[in-house]
């Protein structure tokens, strides 16, 4: 790891500043993925700006029918929270999955959120539920804030303070994970609102992404079986030792139909 | 850039010069010359560096020691109650024979704890091998880990610990 300025604001205001006037600085929530990639001298920042320090932005709160949960709000405490699971279940159970115990107790959603990994399991969830990402300058849309492998709408100096999930009348996640990492070969997220349906699957491309077609056919009828016949084009896909585009493609369609399953249980 | 950390680790205060990069295992081990905590794969997936902070269980290879400042650490080397007297789940292990070459031992029994208290004392065999995804054993013994932490469950509620 390359050695770097270590900084742990007391206030958002005071992190802010400090990204915006370090122009190599880099923002640590959790740093489950940030460490490792140090280590791995894959990133070589000035400053690290720790939030660690900033209580505000933990916790999970009921408004209305939404569960807003803060950008430092642990995994662990999504997936053993009484109103999460009340509220959203497939919400707590994608955050009981996600890495193992210790990842859980360190990982934040404001950080799964702020890298977007390809192969995360939060963003299906955001994308699905159409939720709202609150920053420190303003709010982004689920469906305008993951642009591509690893890129946000997030601005320089951008701060996630949380996340608004409103309740679906139906969801369900199902992962796909890599038996090693726990990461998402392929995971789908599947919500039914009225008669609004949104699929989202992270893992399998470059991005979470919507599958337009599935919706359509959930949406005249929310059974797997409505959405057995539809392929995924592999074209855009990942490969990698672990899976070709071809077989997530597949996998694409059986997560979708297990989640709607699980859905309508 | 070197900090100045203080922390309280297995009850007693520690405290130590360091560089912002210096990870927390390496400040146990290194600064603090507690050598229980062990690294395994220094990649967050193997669990060999598992202690707890402020009784959460966490990889101490992927947490900054500068991000343990004010906390309180408990480590392998601070749950026996005397040279006599193991931890129950230390115990466990002993009777059990949930080792063979021991060296994911300390984080096999850290996570364990966590687990026994996090699950109110009451497990079963699929959640223990379920919880234990975040800790590797290279010579394959999870049997025998299983068989002492399902073991330890009721003893760790009978000592009160």
């Amino acid at each position: 790891m390359y050695d770097f300025a270590y900084h742990r604001p007391k206030s958002i205001a005071d992190a802010v500043n400090l990204l915006k006037s370090k122009p190599e600085a880099r923002p640590m929530s959790g740093g489950m993925t940030l460490i490792p990639t140090l280590k791995q001298r894959l990133a070589k920042p000035s400053d690290v700006v720790d939030l660690g320090g900033l209580k505000e932005l933990a916790g999970i709160k009921i408004e209305g029918n939404n569960v807003v949960i803060g950008a430092m709000t642990r995994h662990a405490d999504v997936a053993t929270s009484a109103d999460v699971k009340r509220v959203i279940p497939a919400l707590a159970g994608l955050a009981s999955h996600i890495g193992d115990p210790q990842v859980r107790n360190r990982g934040t959603i404001g950080g799964s959120i702020a890298n977007n990994d390809p192969a995360a399991d939060y963003p299906a969830a955001v994308v699905a539920l159409n939720a709202t990402v609150t920053t420190n300058s303003g709010k982004h849309t689920a469906d305008s804030f993951f642009k591509g492998l690893f890129e946000t709408a997030l601005a320089d100096g951008e701060l996630i303070t949380s996340v608004s999930f409103p309740k679906a009348d139906k969801a369900a996640y199902m992962k796909f994970p890599n038996p090693a990492s726990r990461y998402a070969m392929v995971g789908v997220f599947v919500a039914k609102t009225g008669n609004n349906v949104r699929v989202a699957v992270t893992g399998a491309g470059p991005c979470v992404f919507r599958v337009k077609e599935m919706e359509d056919a959930l949406a005249r009828s929310f059974t797997s079986d409505a959405i057995k016949d539809i392929k995924i084009p592999a074209d855009a896909l990942n490969s990698d030792i672990h899976g070709s585009a071809e077989y997530r493609a597949h996998l694409v369609t059986v997560m979708a139909r297990r989640a709607v399953d699980a859905a309508n249980k | 850039m070197t900090i100045s950390v203080a922390m309280t680790v297995n009850g007693k205060p520690a405290s130590g010069k360091v560089e912002a990069r210096t990870l927390l295992v390496q400040f146990l081990r290194e600064h603090l010359g507690m050598t229980g905590t062990h690294v395994g794969c220094d990649t967050s997936q193997c669990g060999a560096c598992v202690v707890h902070v402020d009784g959460k269980s966490i990889k101490s290879c992927t947490i900054l020691a500068v991000q343990a400042e004010g906390s309180n650490v408990l480590t392998i080397e601070g749950l026996a109650e005397s040279a006599d007297k193991l931890h129950p789940m230390q115990e466990a292990f002993r009777e059990n024979h949930a080792l063979q070459c021991g060296f994911c031992t300390p984080g096999m029994v850290m996570s364990a704890i966590d687990m026994v208290k996090r699950h109110d004392y009451q497990l079963d065999e699929p959640t223990v091998r379920r919880e234990l995804e975040g800790n590797l054993c290279r010579c394959t013994g999870y049997h025998n880990i299983v068989k002492a932490i399902l073991a330890a469950a009721p003893a760790m509620k009978a000592a009160g610990v």
